[in-house]
């Protein structure tokens, strides 16, 4: 598939997933059994998202920081986002770690 | 009740008002998305063109990272439409207050729906009964943040077409994901949750097409309702 069939067919799914109850299903409520877990895929896609990205170099498993600066780099973005919401100062931080610890090592 | 254009105005400048402090935390994601895009496999033009397409954060950067990374076509589409589900509670809790819209209305506005402008009108919406001021309250949020979603983005992949490669800069694609992610901890559950998605993903990092990402995300939706279940 091509990259701009995935696009548009992302850009579809995702409007008509914003559609849904607005202007297909009506007013019914959700239920319950599909309200739970939908509470949880925003931490749970983030989470599997981020994790891979940072912990893993080549493709294996590293928090040394010689060899994998991003995990370090990452834990203090983790530390910072949750005492500030601030994107600009989290990727700021981010960013100068990693460019820290690859300047040391 | 007539509505005077002014009365339109108002109720749209108010929600253009709303969601004003917000730009601070959209224009450097957006300029971070665009600089990320500029240096994708998806190129700037395709990668610029998510922003109108598909116009979901977190979403358009996980396709870019997922067709970087060779994932199946598939795979891609499921992945995003899963971290775009979310969408589906907010059309549901927004559904009662959009019901006395014109029906153009019902079936264009959905599109600025985002986790902004939802948190912004369902406040208000819980302030104000009036279908007119609602339609243009939500219309002023929404486009609001539409218009420095492109604005920001288009500037990034122009900054990004000029930032060398040795800058490390598709680390900000993680950093955003954890600026997205550690609010959404709310609770033990959620922590849970993200936990095991995490560990998972990680683990299922070598599946085929892919997958480890989908994969991940499951487990950890899982575990969050198992959770709560056992916390209840």
């Amino acid at each position: 598939m091509s990259n701009v069939g995935i696009v548009f067919a992302i850009g579809i799914g995702s409007y008509l997933i914003r559609l849904s109850f607005i202007g297909i299903v009506g007013n019914r409520a959700m239920p319950d059994w599909a309200l739970v877990p939908l509470r949880f895929v925003a931490p749970a896609v983030l989470a599997a998202l981020v994790a891979p990205a940072v912990l893993l170099h080549e493709g294996v498993l590293t928090v040394a920081p010689a060899t994998n600066p991003r995990a370090i780099a990452a834990l203090v973005a983790v530390l910072i986002a949750w005492k500030t919401k601030n994107v600009a100062v989290v990727i700021t931080a981010g960013m100068v770690t990693v460019w820290a610890l690859q300047a040391v090592f | 009740m007539t509505h005077d254009p002014s009365f339109r105005r108002t109720a749209f400048n108010d929600g253009l008002r709303a969601y004003a402090p917000l730009v601070i935390a959209i224009i450097p994601f957006g300029l971070v998305f665009g600089i990320v895009a500029a240096g994708s496999d998806v190129g700037p033009w395709l990668g610029g063109a998510t922003s109108v397409v598909i116009f979901a954060g977190a979403a358009q950067l996980a396709t870019l990272q997922l067709i970087d990374a060779g994932a199946a076509g598939a795979v891609v589409i499921a992945t995003a439409l899963v971290i775009n589900a979310r969408h589906l509670m907010y059309s549901a809790a927004l559904a009662p207050g959009f019901r006395e819209f014109p029906r153009t209305a019902r079936f264009v506005l959905p599109y600025l729906l985002t986790d902004q402008a939802f948190a912004i009108s369902i406040v208000r919406f819980g302030q104000v009964e009036e279908p007119v001021y609602r339609r243009w309250y939500f219309t002023g949020a929404g486009l609001g943040l539409w218009v420095t979603w492109q604005i920001s983005t288009v500037t990034g992949i122009v900054v990004g077409a000029q930032v060398p490669g040795s800058w490390s800069l598709d680390f900000a694609i993680p950093l955003m994901f954890v600026i997205l992610l550690v609010p959404t901890i709310k609770g033990r559950p959620e922590l849970i949750a993200a936990a095991v998605g995490a560990g998972v993903a990680v683990a299922a990092a070598n599946a085929p097409y892919g997958l480890g990402l989908m994969i991940g995300a499951v487990s950890g939706v899982v575990a969050g309702v198992v959770a709560l279940r056992v916390m209840r």
